[in-house]
């Protein structure tokens, strides 16, 4: 079985209506390709999956990979072969049988909540369209949220393309106006964040390099996304960085609470 | 006309010997031999930039054609820089531009302009480039400013410090 997902398991510690969620409360999730520049007819990448504080340390719990989803240079779906899980990670390959970028992806969406009934505190998970079937009539004091989680990473056989960047428009996502396997240490990277499609204005994020193990310092840089949910990322040495965000409480539209959060992990090579 | 020359003269002599002709750039390097446990041919590109960085003319590619096993071109990535610039959006082998990888020595290549692989360059600033990748071992890059076309013969000589001895392009109006 795969552990649930993290941020989900920490609403559910803390409480459904008040909690403004923070990426404090969860381990960082990440997806560690073993290349992201490749050539050739075709190639294999092996993915790691795994939620930890350490980037990029084995130390925390795998990620589940029902919501495991590659989308090919065509925008068509490819099954990655998923070896299983171990007690730290999760462990697939990818056959890239054609040229150009893929976006690999953990992408869940969900609603749950807890109402009274019959005296009793009751909870609830399912989507959105259950939500008036799942929820008993005569039910009082409802409480109702929604997540939407993405951790996704980016690989390119031979020349990049586009067709695998474009937005879902659901829940909070980044899109690479800098290819995400064009990246060179030194060189600034522009990425726009999109809330369910539309800019995400002031948004905070927080990026870091890899390697926290054999440094004193966290290292962790805040930035802030402009009026057009645009933010330049500026990595000074090569190697792999993870980046977060999230997002909640109504603050993107009307309704119920929602919890959104992007990680990703993107590679800077040198030049 | 992909000619490559193996030669053994010392490069300046060779300037002298054997000239180049109009509208002709000659690009000479050297693969250093090197005391390593293990070694093996470096893959080696050499290309063209404008002043924007973007590349122009790809001159030369020697990869490991006969790699047993795998795609001779997975490794093509490792010229970082070339393949960013020009390697990428190649296709691989090409015609008249890729070979097979060359052992330690000093060599010679000469493109003559408006003829594959050298197309014609509108006046202006550009580079050579030379990159060099080695399997186990490590990676250069010697970038040589010239002025296209050039008013009299002219050299330009730069020195690698481990992958690469001294690269010397001569261009000649």
């Amino acid at each position: 079985m795969f552990a649930k997902p993290s941020l989900i398991a920490a609403s559910l510690a803390l409480g459904l209506s008040t909690l403004v969620p923070t990426a404090a409360e969860a381990h960082r999730r990440w997806l560690l390709p073993s290349s992201t520049v490749m050539a050739g007819e075709e190639e294999t990448i092996t993915v790691d999956a795994a939620a930890s504080n350490g980037l990029f340390i084995f130390e925390h719990r795998p990620l589940g990979l029902d919501d495991l989803s590659v989308t090919g240079p065509d925008g068509q779906i490819v099954e990655p072969v998923v070896i299983g899980s171990g007690a730290y990670r999760s462990v697939f390959d990818v056959k890239l049988a054609q040229q150009g970028t893929y976006r690999i992806a953990i992408a869940s969406e969900g609603m749950m909540g807890s109402y009274d009934l019959d005296g009793e505190r009751r909870r609830w998970r399912g989507s959105r369209e259950d939500m008036a079937s799942g929820i008993p009539e005569g039910a009082t004091n409802v409480s109702v949220s929604e997540n939407a989680a993405r951790t996704e990473t980016f690989v390119t056989l031979g020349a990049p393309n586009e067709t695998a960047l474009s937005p879902t428009n659901v829940g909070l996502e980044m899109i690479p106006v800098t290819h995400p396997n064009d990246l060179i240490a030194g060189e600034t990277a522009r990425m726009r964040f999109l809330v369910d499609g539309a800019p995400a204005a002031g948004l905070e994020i927080e990026f870091v390099a890899g390697g926290t193990r054999y440094r004193d310092e966290p290292g962790i840089r805040t930035l802030t996304t402009d009026a057009e949910g645009m933010v330049t990322l500026d990595a000074a040495q090569p190697g792999l960085y993870y980046l977060e965000a999230s997002a909640g409480r109504g603050e993107y539209e009307d309704g119920p609470d929602r919890r959104l959060s992007y990680t990703a992990v993107l590679e800077f090579m040198p030049l | 006309m992909r000619i490559i020359a193996r030669i053994s003269l010392p490069l300046t002599a060779v300037a002298v010997a054997a000239p180049v002709s109009a509208g002709d750039l000659q690009v000479q390097f050297e693969i250093p031999r090197l005391r390593v446990a293990e070694y093996h041919n470096p893959y080696v590109a050499v290309w063209l930039e404008d002043a924007n960085g973007k590349a122009v003319a790809n001159l030369d590619v020697w990869y490991d054609t006969d790699l047993r096993g795998d795609d001779p071109r997975k490794w093509l990535p490792d010229m970082r820089t070339w393949w960013r610039r020009i390697g990428r959006s190649s296709t691989m082998p090409a015609n008249g531009i890729s070979g097979p990888t060359q052992p330690p020595g000093r060599y010679s290549l000469r493109f003559s302009e408006g003829s594959r692989p050298l197309p014609r360059l509108a006046a202006g600033s550009y580079v050579l480039k030379v990159e060099a990748a080695r399997e186990v071992g490590g990676r250069e890059l010697v970038s040589i400013p010239f002025q296209w076309p050039p008013a009299k013969p002219m050299t330009g000589t730069k020195l690698g410090s481990k992958e690469l001895g001294a690269v010397r392009l001569s261009i000649k109006p």
